[in-house]
C-alpha cells in the first residue's frame, strides 16, 4: 500500500490519478489540499478518469473544492459519478441549535430547582418506604430475605478490614498527638477521656459513614444504575416486581442495620490503637485504661454512637438508592450520579452529624 | 500476482472453560469477496469475528490480518491495521455518552487530520447513506429504535472508509425494505472500492444477493466454505436446514 494519489495540471486540464481513498491520503494531506486550491482557477476541464479508486472522503474534498458545485468539464467514469453524486445529493449540514447564553441568575435557579427535586425524590423514597414497610408487616413472607442478608453482607461484613485498618491508625494518631500536648501539662491520665469521649461519641461513626459512604454508597448508585441503563429495572416491573420492594428496600434496611454494628468495631479497634499509643508513648498501662474508661465516658455517649451509625446508614443508603434510579441510560450520567450520590451522602452525614451534636449537647458528658 | 489474503485463520481453536466452541478451523478470505458467515445461534459467530479484530484470544491457532498477526504485533503496526477495519457490533455498542454525530464522527477525529467542515461534510453523508435524516444526528443513542442503533452503528463502521468491513447480523431489527437498501449500499460500496466483507447473518436474502462466498459453522467446525454456488450444493444436514427448499431459488 505505497501507492499515493497524485494530480497534475496541464494546460488548463487537472489530471487525478492513483488511489482517492482516505487512508492512502493521509499521509500527504496539506500538499495534497493545497495543490487542488492550486489548480482551481486555472482549471477549466477535470479528468477523473484515470482514478483507481475514489471514496466518500475524497469525494468531499472534491466537492468542497468545486465550491459545492460540478466543475463544467468533467470526465469520470459512471461508477466514480456515482460517489460524487452522492456527496451532491446529501442533505447540507443542519444549523446547529444556538448555543445557550450563560445567565448567572438562571443557572442558580436551575441548580435550586434541581435541589428541590431531588429533596423531593428522597421525602418520596422515604414515603415508599414506610408504605413497604407497613406492607412487610402485614404480609412477613414478602420480605427479600436473601438480598437483605447480601446487602448486609457487602457493605457490613466486607467492610471489617479496612474500617478497622483505618480506626487503629486513626486511633493511633490522635492518641499520640493528645499524649504530646497532655504531657506539657502533667495531665496524663485524662488521654482516657480525650480518647473515650472523641472516637466513641464523635470520630467513630463520622469515619465510618465517611467510608462506607464510599465503599458501600457508590457501589449501591452505580448497580441500580447499570440495571437502569441494561433495562432490568423495566424488566423486574414488567414481571410485578417492585423495584422498591426489592431493589431498594434491602439495600436501606440492610445498612441501616449494619452500620451501628461497623461503627461498634470501628470505634474499639480506634480505643484500642489509641490505648497502644498511649502505653508505648505515657507509660499508661491497659489495665488502667480499662478501669478508667467506664469512669470517664458515660454510657449514653456510646448510645449517641450507635445511633448516629443507624442515622447515618440510613442516609447513605437513601442517597445512594435515590441517585442510581436518576441514573440515565448513558455512561456520561452513572458517573455524574455515582459522584453526586457520595458528596451529597457524605455532606448530609456530616450535617446530620452537626444536628446531632446541637441536641445532645446536654447528654452524656461526663461530670468532673 | 496473487493479492496477500485480507484474513487468513488457520488451526483456531476456542474455548470457553470445559466448553469448545471452535475446533482447528481455517479459512481464508480474499480481496474483494462478500463472505456470510452462518450458523446456529450460539455456534460461536460472533466469537469467530472477535477473534478476527484481535478482541478475544484463541486458545490455538493463528490470525492474520492484511498479512499481520495481531498478536505479534506492535502497537502502531496493530493501530494501522485497526484504522482499515470497519466492525459493526451486534448490540451496536455506540457510545452512550456522545450524541449519533459526535459517535460517527469520534473515529474522524481521532485521525486529526480532517477539519471540521469535511467531518460535518462526512457525518452527514454518512448519515443519509443509511437512510438517517440530518435531525437525528442530534439524538442520544437511548433514543433511538433498535433499527435506528444499527444503521448508525454501520454509518460508523463505513466513517472511515475501511478496506474491510465486519458485520455482525447487520440486517437483524430491519424492515424488508431497509435491509435490501442496506444490500443496496454494501454492493455499491464493494463495487466502488473493492471492499471485502465478512458479514454474519440469518436472513437469506441478504445472504444471497449479496454474498459471493458463504462459510457454514456447525459442530464447532467450518462444515462448507467457499463460493455460494458450492456451499448450497453440500449435503449436510444444517445446509439443508438453513436454506431450506429455497435452495434453489437463492442461486
Ligand atoms: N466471554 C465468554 N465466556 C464464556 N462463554 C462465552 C463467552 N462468549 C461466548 N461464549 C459462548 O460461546 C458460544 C458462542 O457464542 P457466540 O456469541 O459466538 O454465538 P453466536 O454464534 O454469535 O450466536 P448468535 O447467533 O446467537 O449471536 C456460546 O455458547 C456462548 O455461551
Ligand atoms: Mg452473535
Amino acid at each position: 500500500m505505497n501507492a499515493v494519489p497524485r494530480l497534475h495540471l496541464e494546460s488548463g486540464r487537472v489530471v487525478l490519478t492513483g488511489p482517492w481513498r482516505l487512508a492512502n491520503m493521509l499521509p500527504e494531506l496539506p500538499e495534497l489540499q493545497q495543490q487542488l486550491q492550486n489548480c482551481v482557477p486555472a482549471a477549466a476541464t477535470w479528468d477523473l478518469a484515470a482514478l483507481d479508486c475514489l471514496d466518500s472522503a475524497a469525494a468531499v474534498l472534491l466537492w468542497r473544492t468545486w465550491g459545492n458545485a460540478w466543475p463544467a468539464d468533467l470526465h469520470v467514469s459512471p461508477l466514480h459519478r456515482q460517489v460524487i453524486e452522492r456527496v451532491a445529493a446529501s442533505p447540507m449540514a443542519v444549523a446547529a441549535p444556538a448555543r445557550q447564553r450563560f445567565h448567572p441568575v438562571e443557572a442558580l435557579g436551575h441548580l435550586l430547582l434541581q435541589a428541590l427535586s431531588h429533596a423531593q425524590g428522597m421525602v418520596v423514597m422515604f414515603g415508599q418506604l414506610l408504605l413497604d414497610l407497613l406492607h412487610l408487616l402485614r404480609h412477613p413472607g414478602d420480605l427479600p430475605w436473601r438480598e437483605f442478608s447480601a446487602n448486609i453482607y457487602k457493605a457490613g461484613a466486607q467492610a471489617l478490614p479496612v474500617t478497622a485498618l483505618v480506626g487503629f491508625l486513626i486511633g493511633v494518631t490522635i492518641s499520640y498527638l493528645s499524649a504530646l500536648q497532655l504531657r506539657s501539662f502533667g495531665a496524663d491520665i485524662f488521654i482516657v477521656n480525650i480518647l473515650g469521649i472523641s472516637i466513641i461519641r464523635e470520630l467513630g461513626p463520622v469515619l465510618v459513614a465517611v467510608l462506607v459512604a464510599g465503599r458501600s454508597g457508590s457501589a449501591m448508585t452505580a448497580q441500580i444504575g447499570v440495571m437502569r441503563v441494561t433495562e432490568e429495572i423495566d424488566a423486574l416491573s414488567t414481571m410485578g416486581v417492585s423495584r422498591s420492594l426489592r431493589v431498594v428496600l434491602p439495600k436501606i434496611l440492610g445498612l441501616t442495620v449494619a452500620m451501628p454494628l461497623i461503627v461498634l468495631w470501628t470505634s474499639a479497634i480506634a480505643l484500642l490503637g489509641g490505648m497502644v499509643a498511649a502505653m508505648l508513648q505515657l507509660d499508661l498501662s491497659l489495665l488502667y485504661f480499662f478501669d478508667n474508661l467506664p469512669r470517664a465516658v458515660p454510657v449514653a455517649n456510646l448510645y449517641i454512637g450507635l445511633a448516629k451509625g443507624l442515622v447515618f446508614g440510613f442516609a447513605i443508603a437513601l442517597v445512594a438508592c435515590h441517585f442510581g434510579l436518576r441514573v440515565k441510560p448513558d455512561t456520561e450520567s452513572l458517573s455524574a450520579n455515582t459522584t453526586r450520590a457520595v458528596v451529597t451522602a457524605i455532606t448530609s452525614v456530616i450535617l446530620a452529624d452537626a444536628l446531632f451534636a446541637i441536641f445532645t449537647r446536654h447528654v452524656g458528658v461526663p461530670s468532673l | 500476482m496473487s493479492q496477500p489474503p485480507v484474513i487468513e485463520l488457520r488451526g483456531i481453536s476456542t474455548r470457553f472453560g470445559s466448553q469448545i466452541v471452535h475446533r482447528d478451523l481455517d479459512l481464508r478470505v480474499d480481496p474483494g469477496q462478500i463472505l456470510g458467515l452462518v450458523g446456529g445461534s450460539g455456534s460461536g459467530k460472533t466469537t469467530l469475528l472477535r477473534e478476527m479484530l484481535g478482541l478475544v484470544q484463541p486458545s490455538a491457532g493463528s490470525v492474520r490480518l492484511f498479512d499481520v498477526d495481531l498478536a505479534l504485533a506492535d502497537g502502531p503496526s496493530q493501530r494501522m491495521v485497526r484504522r482499515r477495519l470497519g466492525m459493526l457490533f451486534q448490540q451496536g455498542a455506540l457510545f452512550s455518552a456522545l450524541s449519533v454525530y459526535d459517535n460517527i464522527a469520534f473515529p474522524l477525529r481521532e485521525l486529526r487530520c480532517l477539519d471540521e467542515d469535511w467531518i460535518r461534510r462526512l457525518v452527514y453523508l454518512k448519515l443519509d447513506m443509511v437512510e438517517l435524516s440530518p435531525e437525528h444526528a442530534r439524538l442520544m443513542p437511548a433514543e433511538l429504535s433498535g433499527g435506528m442503533v444499527k444503521r448508525v452503528a454501520l454509518a460508523r463502521a463505513l466513517a472511515l472508509e475501511p478496506e474491510l468491513l465486519l458485520l455482525d447480523e447487520p440486517t437483524a431489527g430491519l424492515d424488508p425494505d431497509r435491509s435490501q437498501n442496506f444490500v443496496d449500499l454494501v454492493g455499491a460500496l464493494q463495487q466502488a472500492l473493492g471492499l471485502t466483507v465478512v458479514m454474519v447473518t440469518h436472513d437469506l436474502r441478504t445472504l444471497s444477493s449479496l454474498a459471493s462466498h458463504i462459510a457454514v459453522l456447525a459442530d464447532q467446525h467450518l462444515v462448507a466454505c467457499g463460493p455460494k454456488a458450492d456451499v448450497m450444493a453440500v449435503d449436510h444436514p444444517f445446509i439443508s436446514g438453513f436454506f431450506g427448499n429455497d435452495r434453489r431459488k437463492l442461486l
